[in-house]
Parts: C-alpha cells; sequence; structure tokens
C-alpha cells in the first residue's frame, strides 16, 4: 500500500475544480496552476524513487483487495511515463501562459487543462480495465474541449469528427470489456493475465485481443490515424504540443500493457498482426510528412511515423526492444512538445504556416533555429541526443529477431524524417524573408524558456542515456516478465 | 431470454450504423445513443440474465447477481450521458454557424 500514488490524479483534479471558480481571476488561475504542476512533477519524482529502490508499488482502492476493487500500480514504466508526462505538461502549461491568450484562459482552458492531465496520469497508473476506460473518457472529454475551445467554423467541424470517431471506439471499448468479462470474470489486469494464461488464449479471447489493439490503435493512431491530421490541426499550438506529447502516447502505453501483461500468449497472431501495422502505418506516415507543404501537417505525419516506430518495438517483444520502447517513448514525448513549440514560434514570427511563404527566421531568431536543427537530429536519431539509444535497441533486436523487413522500414522511415524536417529548416531558417508585414511574437522570451527546459532534456537523455538506461532497464524487465508485476499486484 | 435481449442488441447496433452514416448531425447523434444504449445491454447481458436473488445477504438465497457488470453500466451510462450532452451543444453550436444541420455544411474548400 502506498497512498502517495493517488496524488497525480488528485493534484491535477482538485486543481481544475478550485480553477472552475476563479474563472475571472486569469493572474490567480495562472499562479495555481503552475504551483500545482510542479507539485506533480516533484510527486512523480518520488514515486519513480520509490519504485527504483523498493520495486512495484501498489494501492488498493478503499482496501479491497485484488481481484476485487481497483487497484493503482506504479511499475517503473508508468512511474516514469507519469514524470515525463509531468514534466511535458508543465512545459506546455509555461507555453500557454505565453501564447494562448486571455479570452481562452477566462474560458476555462486552465481546468479543462488539468482534467486532460487527470485522466492521462490516471491511464498510466490504473491497473483496472475498466480504470482505463473511465481514465480515458476523462481525458477525452477534456480533450474535446480544448478542441472546440474558440468556436471557430474549422475547430468545430474538426471536433464533431473527433468526438464521433472517440464515441464509437468507446462504445467498442465498453462492448470488449463486457466479452472480456463474461469470458474471464474479471477486469483487473494482473488477475485477467492469471486467467488468460490459465485458459489458454483461444478462439474468443484472440478476438477480444484483436478488439482491444483495434480500440487502442484508433486512440494512438496506429494505422487507424485518419482523424489524427486533420484534428489535431485545428486547436492552438499549446494545446496541439499536448496531445501530439501526450495523447497518442496514451493508447500507445494502453497497447504496451495489454501485450506485454495480458494476451501474451499467441504472439504468433497478435504481435504480427501489430507488426504489419507499425510498417503501414510508418510507409502510410512517410507518405504524408513528404506530401504536405504546411508545417502542421508535417508535425503530424511525424506524430503518426513515431507512432510506428514505437509499434515496431513493440511487435519484437524482446527485453532488449521493450528498453528501447520505453526509452523511445519518454524521448519522444519531450521531443515531439518540443517541436510544436518551436513550430508555433515559427508560425507567429512569419504569419503563416505554408512553407514557401517562409524564408529567412535565422537572422531574427537564431536560437530557435538552432535548437530546431538540433532538435531534428535528436528525433532522427543521431548520438549523442535522446532518440538515440532507443532507436538501436529497438532496431537491433529486430534484426536480431528476423524482422529485417520491417527493422528496414523502420531505418527507411528514420530517413523520411530527417528529409521532411531538414526540408522545413531550409525553408523556414535560409534565404531572404519572403514576407513584407513583420509579426514580433509577444511573448518571444517567456516562449523561450519552456522550450529551452525541454531541449535541456533532450540534450541529458542523450548524454546521460548511461544512468537512464538503468531506470528504463528496470521498466523493461516488468514488460518483459508478466510475473514480476502479478506477483506485485496479487500478493497478499 | 438471452436470445431475445442479444436480438435488440444486434437490432439497436445496426439502426445505429444506419443512422451515423447518414448526413444529419441530428440523425448521427441518435446513431451514437442507439449504439451506446446497444453497449450498455450487452454489458448486462454476457454476464447473464437473473441468474439469482439480489446480491444483499439478507436475502439468503441459494444463489446471487453478479452486481459488477451492473455497477460498470452505471458508470458508463453517465459517461455516455455527458459526451451526449456535449455532442448536443457542439452539434448545435455547429448548427448556428453554418445555418445548416448536414455535415456537408461545415466543409471547406482546401487550397
Amino acid at each position: 500500500m502506498n497512498n502517495l500514488l493517488v496524488l497525480p490524479l488528485l493534484i491535477p483534479a482538485f486543481t481544475a475544480v478550485i480553477l472552475i471558480f476563479l474563472k475571472e481571476r486569469v493572474d490567480l488561475q495562472r499562479i495555481i496552476s503552475a504551483v500545482s504542476v510542479c507539485l506533480n512533477i516533484l510527486v512523480a519524482g518520488i514515486i519513480v524513487y520509490q519504485v527504483s529502490a523498493k520495486g512495484i508499488q501498489t494501492l488498493y482502492m478503499g482496501g479491497w483487495l485484488p481481484p476485487y476493487g481497483i487497484v493503482f500500480v506504479a511499475d517503473m514504466f508508468a512511474a516514469l511515463l507519469v514524470l515525463i508526462g509531468a514534466i511535458v505538461g508543465a512545459a506546455c502549461l509555461f507555453f500557454s501562459f505565453a501564447s494562448i491568450g486571455e479570452e481562452r484562459e477566462r474560458f476555462y482552458y486552465y481546468p479543462f487543462f488539468h482534467f486532460l492531465l487527470t485522466g492521462v496520469f490516471g491511464s498510466f497508473l490504473t491497473g483496472d480495465l475498466f480504470n482505463l476506460f473511465v481514465c480515458f473518457e476523462v481525458l477525452l472529454v477534456a480533450s474535446y474541449a480544448l478542441i472546440v475551445l474558440g468556436g471557430s467554423k474549422g475547430q468545430l467541424r474538426e471536433t464533431l469528427k473527433y468526438v464521433l470517431v472517440n464515441v464509437i471506439s468507446s462504445s467498442l471499448f465498453v462492448a470488449t470489456l463486457a466479452y472480456l468479462y463474461a469470458a474471464t470474470g474479471t477486469l483487473n489486469m494482473a488477475h485477467l493475465s492469471m486467467r488468460v494464461a490459465e485458459a489458454g488464449q483461444g478462439g474468443v479471447l484472440n478476438v477480444i485481443a484483436v478488439l482491444l489493439l483495434i480500440v487502442f490503435s484508433i486512440k494512438a493512431g496506429l494505422l487507424l490515424f485518419f482523424w489524427l491530421p486533420d484534428s489535431y490541426s485545428a486547436p492552438p499550438v499549446a494545446v496541439r504540443a499536448l496531445f501530439g506529447a501526450l495523447l497518442t502516447k496514451v493508447g500507445l502505453y494502453a497497447i504496451i500493457r495489454t501485450f506485454t501483461l495480458i494476451f501474451v500468449q499467441e504472439p504468433g497472431l497478435t504481435h504480427t498482426l501489430i507488426a504489419w501495422m507499425a510498417g503501414a502505418t510508418m510507409i502510410l506516415g512517410a507518405i504524408g510528412a513528404l506530401a504536405y507543404n504546411d508545417l502542421g501537417r508535417i508535425f503530424n505525419y511525424n506524430i503518426i511515423i513515431s507512432v510506428g516506430f514505437i509499434a515496431f518495438g513493440i511487435s519484437v517483444a524482446t527485453q532488449d526492444s521493450l528498453n528501447g520502447v520505453v526509452f523511445y517513448l519518454m524521448h519522444d514525448m519531450v521531443a515531439k512538445a518540443l517541436l510544436f513549440f518551436l513550430g508555433g514560434m515559427i508560425i507567429s514570427a512569419s504569419g503563416t504556416d505554408r512553407l514557401k511563404e517562409m524564408g529567412g527566421l535565422i537572422r531574427r531568431y537564431p536560437w530557435t533555429g538552432w535548437m530546431f536543427f538540433v532538435l531534428t537530429l535528436a528525433l532522427v536519431g543521431v548520438p549523442p541526443l535522446s532518440g538515440f539509444a532507443g532507436k538501436v535497441m529497438m532496431v537491433r533486436s529486430g534484426f536480431g529477431q528476423n524482422h529485417v523487413t520491417l527493422a528496414l522500414i523502420a531505418l527507411g522511415s528514420s530517413f523520411i524524417v530527417l528529409y521532411s524536417l531538414i526540408k522545413v529548416f531550409q525553408q523556414v531558417f535560409w534565404g531572404g524573408e519572403k514576407r513584407e508585414e513583420q509579426v514580433k511574437p509577444l511573448h518571444y522570451k517567456a516562449m523561450m524558456v519552456p522550450a529551452a527546459v525541454l531541449f535541456a532534456i533532450v540534450i541529458l537523455m542523450g548524454v546521460g542515456a548511461e544512468t537512464v538506461n538503468g531506470y528504463v532497464s528496470q521498466a523493461g524487465a516488468v514488460l518483459a516478465d508478466p510475473a514480476l508485476y502479478i506477483n506485485a499486484v496479487m500478493k497478499e | 431470454m438471452e436470445l431475445i435481449v442479444a436480438l435488440a442488441i444486434g437490432v439497436l447496433f445496426s439502426v445505429g450504423v444506419y443512422l451515423i452514416l447518414s448526413k444529419s448531425l441530428l440523425r448521427i447523434l441518435l446513431g451514437t445513443n442507439l449504439i451506446t444504449h446497444g453497449v450498455h445491454l450487452l454489458l448486462l447481458t454476457m454476464s447473464g440474465l437473473k441468474t439469482g436473488a439480489p446480491p444483499l445477504l439478507g436475502e439468503k438465497a441459494e444463489a446471487y447477481v453478479d452486481p459488477l457488470p451492473q455497477a460498470l453500466i452505471l458508470t458508463s451510462i453517465v459517461i455516455s450521458f455527458g459526451v451526449t450532452a456535449f455532442f448536443i451543444v457542439l452539434a448545435y453550436r455547429t448548427y448556428r454557424s453554418t445555418g445548416t444541420d448536414d455535415v456537408e455544411g461545415t466543409k471547406e474548400e482546401r487550397q
């Protein structure tokens, strides 16, 4: 029992409720939000320390021991994601201060922001599939509101599509849970893992596994990403950064948890399916990243490529590749948020998001330019930056396990990432300015601070990869051996 | 009994899908509602209908009904209630800004 585990949920939830009552006091809202996110980082840091010192931490809600009641579980994987999520969330909050605008701040932007964080941390920490559904809904409802806030015609259109897709996939999720409960009689993840192993993963359970894969793939944008590029282009940059960094990763987390803990008996079916989906996602994402000429869509397709890349690591499913998945997931959360921050600065500095109308920004904003260049290298996976360690572990075990085609696609997709982002770098920062009127962003320095912090993390995670790898391999060990997780949850 | 409910669920799903595939926002909204109802019924049916007495100790019965699916349905109904309310407001705002409830009306000419 460790009561600390519920704090990452409680802190943002309470903050959001308090902020609702402070609608008109924007300054107070900012202060409370800032304190709340900093507190969250602290709590997440303590949880990571406790897990590394004492092993997997659990919290049985209301004292009901599993398989009854809801259990919260922090293994190293969940704890690390909560920590990185808290850091990225804080950075997005500080970026919002500088860029979101007074109107949104007065119309409940910050409460929705904190409700979104509540759902994200809840999804990472819960050890119960139905509770995972509830946390998904919390973060989805908050994300609906964040997309539509502002109410322009484009936002309304994209929100309609986004809500419809997610309502359908949530219905499918509940239906799958109904089948799963009928087949196994439990929804506790650790207990499910035991029951599935006892019953053998036969016909019905395979169908359920594939249904779950479909549900989570819609959330993660794995192959079923048709909704993603448009929906993620609608809201302002701070929200895009939050979505790109956290929302698809929650879907990926659910896939990883389900297919490393519960449905591990038939990798020939499920993991092959994930492998095919990963390959297709990388290829289609690469085509999208090359095809478009506006900044928003290029970045969105870059999100899709990295989702495919991580799914490739999941499908290989050795200890080494799972280490790589954890490492790359952490890197990608930070790097994608930073990518959108820099993109936001570029767009507000040049007053357009079309590449053809940009140019010459390096003269006015050298720091943004060079940060973008280094970030590109990090996303491609050039050592000693943060993308390298994860990629090398995944690709190495891909070749080792005879997933040669997929490993080659993964390497190829890295080159596409390099090409598409260097193209952006060239057109935005080189040459002469093409626009006459100069739109100077109002709070350039305030935008630079959160970007610089994330930039420092990208560098530190790369340079200190050996230290990070200590934690990451502890996470990967639990993913590779479900027994560790089951014993920690079901021990009493 | 299970068979009849299963058929009812099937009808709810098919009608729901048919409505979602139409172009009117209101019909799409009703379609999602029907599908959610179907899912809730499914959840209830999968645990077996009326397998024993209410799950209260005072009943002193041979067998009790499993209360968990009902708790799950309650949670799911509350969530779908909230989402539907949001969806209705969203559809209404879209209607106000475009003047039509046809989804084609929200299209924008792409460059």
